[in-house]
């Protein structure tokens, strides 16, 4: 399977001051055709400038640093510019963002805002095109398509917006799908349409994701493939079930342990001590060090993505050192 | 670092900021110890003279009656600059007063004040004074600084009660209420102190307004009287001999336009400044 | 973990509680009004949690701001100590403001940017004059330590601080008068996981250390299983399940709280249980359905015309109170047919 998508060292930088810090600092990842990739981590962790790298869009002072790759199939994205790079965007990788008030125009019906994004990429007729949004709204789930079409966005609950988003990004029929934080401002039984609708349209398209959350529990029965960021890189990849089974890595545990749960045993929440430290602060050696339970002497030195399983990688020592206590003992 | 500090320094690193700055400092300090350098602007030693063109012992030449122009330019600053700070400082004290207790209580009250408000907009305010100032001769400094503040809150009372109906739905102004504040406690410390902002602003470039308002009634001889040395009133005296000595005419109208100018440019850099961190 | 509550002193008593927002009107036409809070009861006792739980739009939040009548409510009662809040006048209610206090769900807004935070959270003490002048700082520092904080932070402006650390600022501010009761409204909602975790711990040994009531409002029942010792869920403005916590949770007998559970995203490996996805959307508050509010989106295999018509009551099924004619067969997730 080749890879669709595949970041390789990305850096991102941004200025402080006299000097520059690095908010994204070493992220490689890959997707394959047809599978979703959850990128997952707390506010601060650079997940978000990540994907916005993806299509050049991060915003000034930001600057991608030399030595970063992203690689589209056989095309150098960085390397692109002006209309080779419009060309990518929304055709080969689209967008979808977290607040759907926002995300779309308020003077413009539903219907203009989806032609707006098929015109964008394809030389059809304006009757072909309105055809297409219809088909577009019925694939994502919007009952009485017709009359959506000429809706306004202030007329549709959250729940409703947010599938226009995602017809709007499926217009252009692109091979990635980018969704950052799809559901964070919507309820949870709308959540759970929304996931459902990008479910369908992954299967049915072929398209690859890259889901984009905070949430574990969106990313269960939904990723395949999971990768856990803190402090600008990626600190623990795994298949979804295995990283849900097995999570190594100590900022993965504590996560798993501050999440209050539905059902299973009552316990108090243990949270992980400390605060998220700024692209200015990154603490030397492991960055997680100064939060970490089980940080010791070899903590100092900054780790290497290492492996601990088939397919599972993690950034820390422990890694190649015989103390990992078995996850069940640790989350249970 | 309050948020009032790094507003300034912000408004400082701009290059439009800091030259309007600069220059409004040279002005103001020049207007505060330039007196004890130079020669009394109401000296007319030598009359019979005439006016001198800009030359050793009078950078700015001297007038048809033989007075210093630089001494009665600074003189002027200090005039104008004074006329300037206090008129705008009762414009703002009412205008603040105004639009918080208008904003903050609406109901009756509010649409009383802001009828009011109305009505006093939809006359000019150079027709007013003209008016009073026609009928009143001689009238005292003081006299014309308040007018000149009596007349120009209507706007900043309209900008802070704008500010205060935002500000009145923040969370915490809730939390202030869910505490059991009174209103005065709300208005003062919660509102007024998230207002001065848009006040600064409107204050700095409100100056610029009264330099020049105040220059235009002195120069119609309505505002600032003789002897006391006004721009505005050295440009009306300055015609008689424009052709003559320009200089009586030039030196007080670039002072006009280089205050105004750096009052408005720090403004701008301040409103800059205080706009996308407003909270 | 929820340390067990006193229930036989109820604290906070509301019947019947409605708000309605008057909606429109532009133009002279009169809009029908939106009903926020459509006829809400329950009570809270001392050292107890209730959470108040629902999507929104549901009119939780009103609920928590018409109590402390932060907004006039259209009608109903609300008694709290005996007291009733409705017909208190200003001087009495800022008395009662020192026993009933609030939580905000958005730490960034919830302070005053250009005030100190040694000063906010003085500032319920010197509106009370609850200490002499020289006594308030130790005051403040003792409570900025209690949630937590460094009593250094005092002379700090809430930028420099955490949206978790901000929320602790608002706790101690809330503390600092010495309430005896505190409506939460949604103060976890806009932090990070392992932030949230924090804040949770937070409020429940403060609850155990203060004997404090608190009206906790969510929309997250699993955030709200770590502290609430009863669970009301509320849709359109109404309680349509009410029970104590692991009844509700392990047999909701109300559609909408059947939905509501299983929509609750889980971090299990494979996903978790089956989700049952609401058909159709959220009704408008102004234009609610007849009869029970949610028949047009519930999947109750006896729904039928009586849905439509009647609206069903408030009353005991298995443990719990729920609103629903059929409550007694209330399909679990795993029999519903999940999407």
């Amino acid at each position: 399977m080749s890879h669709v998508l595949e970041v390789q060292n990305l850096r991102i930088s941004f200025p402080s001051g006299q000097s520059r810090v690095y908010p994204v600092d070493g992220v490689s990842f890959w997707l394959n055709r047809g599978e979703t990739l959850a990128l997952v981590g707390e506010s601060g962790c650079g997940k978000s400038l990540t994907s916005l790298a993806l299509l050049q869009l991060v915003p000034a002072p930001g600057r991608i640093e030399p030595g970063s790759a992203i690689q589209l199939g056989d095309m150098d994205v960085l390397a692109l510019r002006g209309e080779a790079l419009r060309q990518i965007r929304g055709r080969r990788i689209g967008m979808i963002f977290q607040d759907p008030m926002t995300s779309l125009n308020p003077v413009f019906t539903v219907g203009d805002q989806i032609v707006e994004g098929i015109h964008a990429h394809f030389k059809i007729s304006r009757t072909a095109a309105r055809d297409r949004a219809l088909h577009l709204l019925q694939e994502v789930g919007i009952p009485d398509p017709v009359e959506r079409l000429k809706a306004y966005p202030h007329q549709l609950s959250g729940g409703m917006r947010q599938r226009v988003m995602i017809a709007i990004a499926l217009a252009a029929e692109p091979e990635i799908l980018v969704a950052d934080e799809p559901t964070t401002a919507l309820d949870v039984t709308v959540q759970a349409q929304i996931l459902e609708v990008l479910d369908r349209l992954r299967a049915s398209r072929g398209m690859a994701v890259l889901l984009i959350t905070h949430d574990l529990g969106i990313v269960a029965g939904r990723a395949d493939r999971v990768a856990v960021m803190y402090a600008g890189q990626i600190i623990e990849e795994a298949p979804t079930e295995q990283l849900f089974a097995q999570p190594s890595h100590p900022y993965t545990q504590g996560l798993f342990a501050s999440v209050p749960r539905i059902s299973g045993p009552l316990r108090r929440l243990t949270p992980i001590r400390g605060t998220v430290p700024a692209p200015s602060a990154w603490p030397s050696g492991c960055r997680f060090r100064p939060r970490c339970p089980q940080a010791f002497d070899k903590s100092e030195q900054e780790p290497p993505m290492l492996p601990i399983g088939p397919d599972h990688v993690m950034r820390c020592w422990l890694a190649d050192t015989p103390r990992i206590v078995a996850a069940d003992e640790r989350t249970r | 670092m309050t948020p009032a500090l790094t507003a300034l320094q912000e408004a400082w690193r701009k290059p439009q900021g800091r030259a309007g700055a600069a220059l409004l400092l040279v002005v103001v300090v020049s207007a505060v110890v330039g007196p004890w350098f130079l020669p009394d602007p109401l000296a007319q030693p030598d009359i019979l003279a005439g006016s001198r063109p800009p030359g050793l012992g009078h950078p700015f030449g001297t007038d048809q009656l033989s007075r210093d122009i630089l001494a009665r330019v600074v003189a002027g600053a200090r005039v104008s600059l004074s006329v300037a700070l206090l008129a705008v400082g009762l414009s703002a004290t009412i205008g603040a007063a105004v639009g918080l207790i208008s904003g903050y209580l609406g109901g009756l009250v509010d649409a009383g004040l802001m009828r009011l408000v109305d009505g006093a907009l939809a006359i000019p305010r150079l027709f007013i004074l003209l008016l009073v100032l026609a009928v009143w001769e001689r009238v005292p400094l003081l006299a014309l600084v308040i007018l000149i503040g009596a007349t120009g809150w209507f706007a900043t009372s309209r900008l802070v009660r704008g500010e205060v109906l935002r500000l009145r739905e923040e969370t915490y102004v809730r939390a202030a209420e869910a505490l059991g504040a009174a209103r005065r406690h709300i208005i003062l410390r919660h509102l007024l102190p998230n207002t001065l902002g848009p006040l600064l602003v409107a204050a700095t470039l409100g100056v610029g307004d009264v330099i020049l308002l105040e220059a235009g009634l002195s120069f119609l001889g309505l505002g600032v009287q003789p002897p006391t040395p006004s721009w505005g009133s050295m440009v009306l005296d300055s015609r008689e001999v424009l052709v003559s000595a320009p200089w009586a005419g030039i030196f007080p109208g670039l002072a006009i336009v280089i205050t105004v100018l750096s009052a408005n440019l720090f403004g701008d850099a301040l409103r800059d400044a205080v706009d996308p961190r407003s909270a | 973990m929820n340390a067990p509550a006193d229930q036989s002193s109820g604290l906070l008593s509301v019947r019947d509680l409605k708000k309605y927002y008057q909606a429109g009107g532009l133009f002279g036409r009169a809009a029908p009004p939106v009903r926020a809070v459509d006829g809400v009861s329950f009570e809270v006792g001392r050292g107890e949690t209730l959470a108040l739980v629902g999507e929104s739009g549901c009119g939780k939040s009103s609920v928590g701001r018409t109590i402390l009548r932060l907004q006039e409510p259209t009608s109903g009662s609300a008694m709290f100590e005996g007291v009733d809040i409705f017909s208190l006048d200003r001087a009495a209610l800022r008395a009662l403001r020192r026993r009933m206090q609030i939580i905000f769900q958005d730490p960034y807004s919830s302070l005053n940017p250009r005030m100190r935070v040694g000063a906010a959270v003085a500032e319920g003490i010197e509106i009370h004059r609850l200490a002499p002048r020289k006594e308030i700082p130790a005051r403040v520092g003792a409570l900025l330590r209690e949630v937590g904080l460094d009593p250094e932070y005092a002379r700090r402006f809430p930028h420099e601080f955490s949206g978790g650390q901000r929320q602790r600022i608002g706790i101690a501010r809330a503390l600092a008068v010495e309430p005896a009761f505190i409506v939460c409204d949604e103060p976890v909602s806009a932090l990070d996981v392992s932030v949230q975790a924090q804040v949770l711990n937070l409020l429940s040994d403060l609850q155990q250390q203060r004997g404090l009531s608190y009206l906790f409002i969510a929309h997250d029942l699993a955030v709200v299983r770590q502290i609430a010792h009863r669970i009301a869920v509320m849709y359109l403005g109404r309680i349509v399940e009410e029970g104590a916590t692991d009844q509700l949770l392990s047999n909701p007998r109300h559609p909408y709280t059947v939905a509501l559970l299983s929509a609750v995203p889980e971090p299990e490996p494979g996903g978790g249980r089956t989700r049952i996805v609401l058909s159709g959307d959220l009704p408008s508050p102004s234009n609610p359905p007849s009869g029970c509010p949610f028949h047009t989106r519930c999947f109750h295999p006896l729904k039928n015309e009586r849905c439509r018509t009647d609206v069903p009551l408030l009353r005991p099924v298995a443990g719990t109170l729920a609103a629903c004619h059929y409550a007694e067969t209330t399909p679990q997730p795993a029999e519903a047919g999940a999407a």
